[in-house]
């Protein structure tokens, strides 16, 4: 990987909540974590484990109480809710587990949603839009309503949605997870194309060790700590 | 994010919910409707009650005698009691009044009401009342004569059998021709079954604003005036030589209102040893001015109360919106996800219940104004809603959802966006 700057940084991560209360809970114990850019890297781990937790920091939804994370150049350790808000926006392209596309709203418009909020003009939002349901395959359904889609077609709006801002990042939750294996293999080639032909950096969190196995690197969550692989060395990344 | 795209946003969420978005308006539509109803009926009123008291005249001024029992009630045009024969006020007074003051006085107006009744000619008739007057009371009422005379000193002294009859009469009776009318002897059946004749010498414009009465009768069935002379009608219902009331008419230019203090002043002489009456002046203009006055307070004193519901539309659209973010936690937390800071959150909501109080408001101005049109043409002319009653409207249904939407606004906005994306 060379001189390449990592995308993601992360240094002595620690996330503790309740804190200074009798119940103060630590789940993360101090994680390191340096993803390069292009690298299609998967986080697996049990239920409980923190795995989410981290998510949620990689994700720029939450604060570490503890530690360095520097996304894509941009220090997020203390960040206003604003900026987090705008990071998220440009930097990060969410893919949840049950979708969440908006109801009631169809598919060019969730897939505008980021736009809208990045202040990108109507017909260009539009113009965008429309090419990444079509790249998704989605092009002709592009006029449906979340409910009238099957889920493997949520997703695909949803992975398009993620793309919308050109995100540095796609961060995937569990993506598979709603869908029967034929329609999550379908997604999961999407992924794998987006990472080959666009070289999308993505991140996927799972608890499925199978879709781990495809991914460039993996590595485990166990009791807030990250390791290499299954069982491998805690992850320990050089001081910057 | 723009404007544009926040109300492009909340139409979609009012349009996902039409029911809920039509039932949380009614509210808004109700209050708005009826304080623009309310103000628009009380609008109407007041200008015809204005209307017509200054159709009477405007420097007019009222004299009645006032029961010393009674509270010092200005809008109370003539006592409620019966004055006894010795305390009304006499011709002897009048002129004396006359020779005080005849150069700010232009008339005295006398009347006298002898009954009410129908002329009948076959199966031809007329609704009338018959008034007994001097003079006077042509110029104080400012009827316009269209054909004849008017009653006459000569038809006062000789207590004549005459009559002055309303054009709606004419046309009622004689088909519109006023020389046919003019010197035909008129047979009028009153209430009580008598029957009396008066030949009629004169037309007069009937003037309908100039009755006080709110009457939806329509043009055949009108009631007019039937005028004779006073001492005719005096000695038809059997009355006293006296006045309870009169009108009198101040010389152009004259202050009314100073007339009037000088004839109360001047005729309560002639009270000071009553132990019952008194007699109380009061100028048209004054009095058009406490009416006017207690109609506004009124309209506005009912528009409150209006407005109560209002503020019930407005705690309904709170309870809504509150229901609303609680609905679409999980939307705003993939919302907020994708990049929407706490205010583009706050934003959506604070436009949404905006447009749903206006949607309202406009509403609750069509039916208001639908409501005022068809209030006001029942009791009087028909009135519409002045701009400023609607701008008002308009701005008091934004101002309320301002007020009841930053709440559950500021609730959606400040949702945790992990607590928020995982709830179900």
């Amino acid at each position: 990987m060379g001189e390449a700057r990592p995308l993601i940084e992360m240094r002595g991560i620690y996330k503790r909540f309740y804190i200074g209360q009798p119940n103060e809970l630590e789940i993360l114990h101090g994680v390191d974590l340096d993803v390069m850019p292009g690298e299609f890297l998967s986080i697996v781990g049990p239920s409980g484990s923190g795995k989410s937790t981290l998510m949620n920091v990689i994700g720029v939804l939450d604060r570490p109480t503890e530690g360095h994370y520097v996304l894509d150049g941009t220090a997020v350790s203390q960040a206003r809710d604003d900026e987090l808000s705008a990071i998220r926006n440009r930097k990060i392209g969410f893919v949840f587990q049950n979708f969440n596309l908006i109801s009631r709203t169809n598919a060019l418009k969730n897939v505008e949603l980021p736009m809208m909020y990045a202040g990108v003009p109507g017909s260009q939002r539009s113009a965008r839009a429309r090419e990444l349901l079509a790249m998704v395959e989605m092009g002709e359904r592009m006029n449906h309503q979340p409910s009238e889609l099957s889920g493997g077609q949520k997703q695909r709006v949803a992975i398009a949605r993620a793309m919308a801002n050109d995100p540095a990042i796609i961060l995937a939750d569990e993506p598979t997870g709603a869908l029967d294996s034929q329609t999550g293999r379908m997604v999961m080639d999407l992924f794998h194309r987006l990472n080959r032909e666009q070289g999308k950096t993505i991140v996927l969190i799972t608890h499925n060790r199978e879709l781990a196995l495809e991914t460039d690197r993996y590595v485990t969550m166990r009791d807030g700590r990250l390791y290499v692989g299954d069982t491998g060395e805690e992850v320990r990344c050089g001081a910057r | 994010m723009g404007l544009g795209e926040s109300v492009r946003l909340a139409l979609e969420g009012l349009r996902a919910n039409k029911m809920r978005s039509i039932l949380t308006m009614l509210g808004i539509i109700i209050g708005i409707g009826a304080v623009i109803g309310i103000l628009t009926v009380g609008n109407g009123l007041t200008g015809s009650i204005t209307g017509s008291m200054s159709s009477l005249g405007a420097s007019n001024i009222m004299v009645s005698l006032q029961d010393k029992s009674d509270d010092f009630m200005p809008m109370m045009m003539y006592t409620l009691s019966e004055p006894e024969d010795e305390d009304l006020i006499t011709n002897e007074m009048l002129d004396a009044l006359r020779e005080r003051y005849g150069q700010v006085i232009a008339g005295i107006s006398l009347s006298e009401t002898a009954g009410s009744g129908q002329a009948k000619d076959g199966r031809l008739y007329a609704n009338l009342n018959v008034i007994g007057v001097n003079e006077d009371y042509r110029d104080v009422s400012s009827l316009d004569l269209l054909a004849g005379r008017w009653i006459q000193e000569k038809d006062i002294d000789g207590q004549r059998s005459v009559c002055v009859v309303s054009d709606k009469l004419v046309n009622n009776l004689y088909g519109g021709d006023m020389d046919a009318a003019l010197g035909d002897e008129l047979r009028v059946v009153l209430k009580e079954g008598d029957i009396l004749t008066f030949r009629v010498v004169g037309v007069y414009e009937y003037d309908a604003s100039a009755s006080m009465s709110f009457s939806m009768a329509s043009d055949k069935d009108v009631t007019t005036g039937l005028h004779i002379p006073i001492t005719t009608a005096k000695h038809l219902a059997g009355a006293a030589d006296g006045y309870s009331s009169l009108t009198i008419q101040a010389v152009p230019g004259a202050d009314s209102a100073a007339v009037a203090a000088d004839v109360q002043s001047f005729l309560n002489r002639y009270y000071k040893s009553n132990r019952d009456y008194s007699v109380m002046a009061m100028a048209m203009s004054s009095m058009l001015e406490s009416m006017s006055t207690i109609m506004n307070t009124l309209s506005i004193a009912i528009s409150v109360i209006a407005g109560i519901s209002l503020l019930v539309g407005g705690i309904g659209v709170m309870n809504i919106m509150l229901v609303s973010v609680t609905e679409r936690t999980r939307e705003i937390g993939t919302r907020k996800a994708l990049g929407a800071t706490n205010n583009d959150i706050r934003i959506q909501f604070v436009v949404e219940s905006i447009i749903v109080c206006l949607i309202g408001g406009i509403i609750g101005i069509i039916l208001g104004t639908v409501m005022g049109y068809i209030g006001s043409t029942f009791i009087s002319e028909p009135s519409y809603p002045t701009p400023g009653y609607i701008a008002l409207a308009v701005g008091f249904s934004m101002a309320i959802g301002v007020f009841f939407g930053y709440y559950p606004a500021n609730k959606a906005a400040k949702l945790d966006p992990i607590e928020a994306l995982r709830y179900e």
